[in-house]
């Protein structure tokens, strides 16, 4: 099978090659292009899965066959192909439930530049997932983040604009603390490759000066990243981003975008700094503090939001708290947690985004809580797709969000530390009960009839199945890993292993 | 620890550098000059990689005299690294640019904070 070792290069390359051919296709020829494209490298993803764990070795790939510590690499282990495979599935999913409002919300000679953009960002994501070099990360970083961008002010509204030019300023702080932090470590062990660098930093750990050396260039490296990912208090931009930007860019930035940041800052940890360095560093608690004040005041910032996808994307910012919460436990369990509520997130958040627009379509055209009285009994699609997000994001069993709030409780009675321990079970009760608050709130308001004259006029909407058909496979992802969360618990722990 | 600073002038003024640029980045309400903030930002990490690079008293890696000895020559990965981030920091640039281009068609000021209020009384609520 040495076919395969070719396959992750392979995702990148062919998706940088469709954004160039989108920029000459017709907005339609473009999106079902970009459709079957992504169903392919979904296959491309699920072969490197398969391959990984039936054999369970990973896939390295020397670019131009340099060897180890002078070339560039690309290397897939079970965590990287898992991760790949589900950002390709939710991408899909985005595009296809969400198609009809960029056809709506774009200008027609400029629906292919937003498909040339979704493959762009693809290929950014698949080179941050692969990628075992950390400058090239930070290419890919700004490539991600320009991508992004783009994928924000194609809706050409003033408040788009603004929350594109906030959106870029502070991913912007991040990505030149995040060079900075690379140039650092550079500096000090001569290796911009992970595995490498690891061994050195290993050695360098021992000596104390070199020790605080290394912890400020990490904690530059890492203060970048949690900028670009949302972290409290860099989560101000969220609401406005994710608020006016159409649907599927919503769902693709919320649910993937942050989360790759994330996944790159946790394969630093693992592979590049080595968790036993990292987890002697006193960034950890700042992450467990930040994670769990992220937690709390995102939600109370979703409870004072008045319109629905603000509120949603607040609570994006709390969800973020709680992947860093996990991160802050540390250890193997902290990190799996963490792993398994960001594909929680995911699933979750993307169904969430797609639903909105079309409350919101029912209502009047209006996200604001008060004209959205009665949109779920409209359109019962949406009320119901919504109910499912709700209730995963509360955290009712069956659900995602509920196994990835047990994964929680576990790394925390695993942290050894009982100041830990309940300071986390405390969190994700708080956190848990304004999310039940909030999203509870909003179900009432959606599926209550209005009193009056407006009580007769409830008109219902039907959707066609290129809405409901992917609507339903967020569904079905959802209740696997809420009720099969053991297989993606397993695969995580065994990427974990293969990734350091 | 301050003669270091001293032997390492040019990694210092090239951190000085990075903490104007991402001061005013950060900070500064006007949309060109957080624009130049971020560019001042980016010119500290590549003089820190630049001069990193650097070895006094030897040679550009180019083979003319057949001497193979890796202790001849200079790093040449930083000036690559310095290159490509160039490239990454022009792009950005000109994006930006554009996006404040946008901005000033539409509310007819380069400040942030009266932008945001513009657009907040325009009522584009959905």
């Amino acid at each position: 099978m040495d076919i395969i070792r070719n396959f992750p290069l392979m995702t990148i390359i062919l998706s940088l090659f469709s954004g160039s051919l989108c920029f000459v296709l017709k907005g339609k020829t473009a999106r079902y292009y970009t459709i079957f494209f992504e169903i392919f490298l979904l296959v491309v993803c699920g072969a490197i899965l398969w391959y990984t764990v039936t054999t369970g070795t990973s896939v390295t790939y020397p670019m131009g066959e340099f060897p180890a510590p002078w070339g560039n690499e690309i290397r897939a282990g079970i965590l990287e192909a898992l991760l790949a495979t589900l950002f390709m599935l939710i991408m899909i999913v985005s595009v296809l439930a969400g198609y009809s409002f960029i056809d709506m919300d774009l200008d027609e000679s400029k629906v292919n530049l937003y498909y040339a953009i979704l493959n762009l960002m693809t290929s950014s994501l698949m080179a941050i997932l692969w990628t075992n070099d950390l400058f090239s990360g930070y290419v890919f970083l700004e490539i991600l983040t320009l991508t992004s961008c783009g994928s924000l002010i194609v809706r050409e509204i003033g408040r788009t604009t603004l929350a594109a030019v906030r959106y870029m300023i502070l991913n912007l702080l991040g990505s030149g603390l995040f060079l900075l932090g690379v140039v650092l470590l550079y500096d000090l062990t001569g290796h911009l490759l992970m595995v490498p660098m690891q061994q050195t930093i290993a050695e360098m750990a021992q000596d104390p000066r070199l020790f605080m050396v290394l912890t400020l260039s990490t904690g530059v490296l890492t203060v970048g990243l949690s900028i670009k990912s949302g972290l409290f208090p860099f989560h101000f931009w969220m609401p406005d981003s994710y608020g006016w930007s159409t649907p599927t860019s919503a769902s693709i930035l919320s649910s993937l975008v942050s989360k790759a940041y994330i996944v790159l800052l946790i394969k630093v940890i693992y592979r590049a700094i080595g968790l036993e360095v990292f987890e002697k560093m006193p960034i950890r608690n700042l992450f467990l503090v930040l994670g769990i004040m992220g937690m709390v005041i995102g939600s109370i910032q979703a409870m004072h939001a008045d319109n629905i996808n603000r509120m949603v994307a607040f609570s994006s910012a709390a969800q973020v708290g709680y992947i860093f919460m996990g991160m802050g436990l540390g250890g193997p369990a902290g990190y799996t947690a963490a792993i398994f509520h960001i594909m929680a997130h995911a699933v979750t958040k993307s169904m969430l985004f797609l639903t909105t627009p079309r409350l919101a379509e029912v209502a009047g055209d209006s996200l604001l809580f008060n004209k959205l009285q009665a949109s779920a009994l409209k359109n019962q699609d949406a009320g119901f797709f919504f109910l499912v997000g709700s209730m995963s994001m509360i955290g009712i069993p069956l659900f995602a969000g509920f196994s990835s709030k047990l994964q929680f409780a576990l790394a925390g009675v695993e942290s050894g530390s009982h100041a830990k321990l309940i300071s986390v079970i405390l969190a994700l009760a708080a956190s848990s009960l304004l999310n039940a608050i909030y999203f509870m709130r909003t179900l009432i308001r959606i599926y209550s009839v209005p009193n009056g004259p407006g009580r007769k006029v409830i008109v219902r909407t039907r959707h066609r199945l290129d809405y409901n058909a992917p609507m339903a496979v967020l569904v079905a992802l959802n209740l696997f890993l809420g009720l099969f969360s053991w297989v993606a618990i397993d695969l995580i722990g065994r990427g974990l292993e293969m990734f350091g | 620890m301050f003669e270091n600073l001293l032997f390492n002038y040019e990694e210092a003024a090239a951190i000085i550098l990075f903490g104007i640029g991402f001061t005013m980045l950060l900070f500064h309400q006007n949309l060109i000059k957080k624009l130049i903030g971020m560019n001042i930002m980016d010119t500290g990490v590549f003089l820190f990689l630049a001069s990193m690079g650097y070895i006094e008293g030897r040679k550009p890696p180019i083979i003319v005299d057949g001497v193979t000895d890796p202790a001849r020559y200079i790093n040449p990965v930083p000036a690559g690294l310095v290159l490509t981030g160039i490239v990454v920091s022009v792009s950005v640039t000109a994006v930006m640019l554009s996006l404040t281009i946008r901005l000033y068609k539409r509310y007819h000021t380069l400040n942030l904070d009266e932008i945001y209020t513009l657009s907040v009384h325009s009522m584009e609520d959905r």
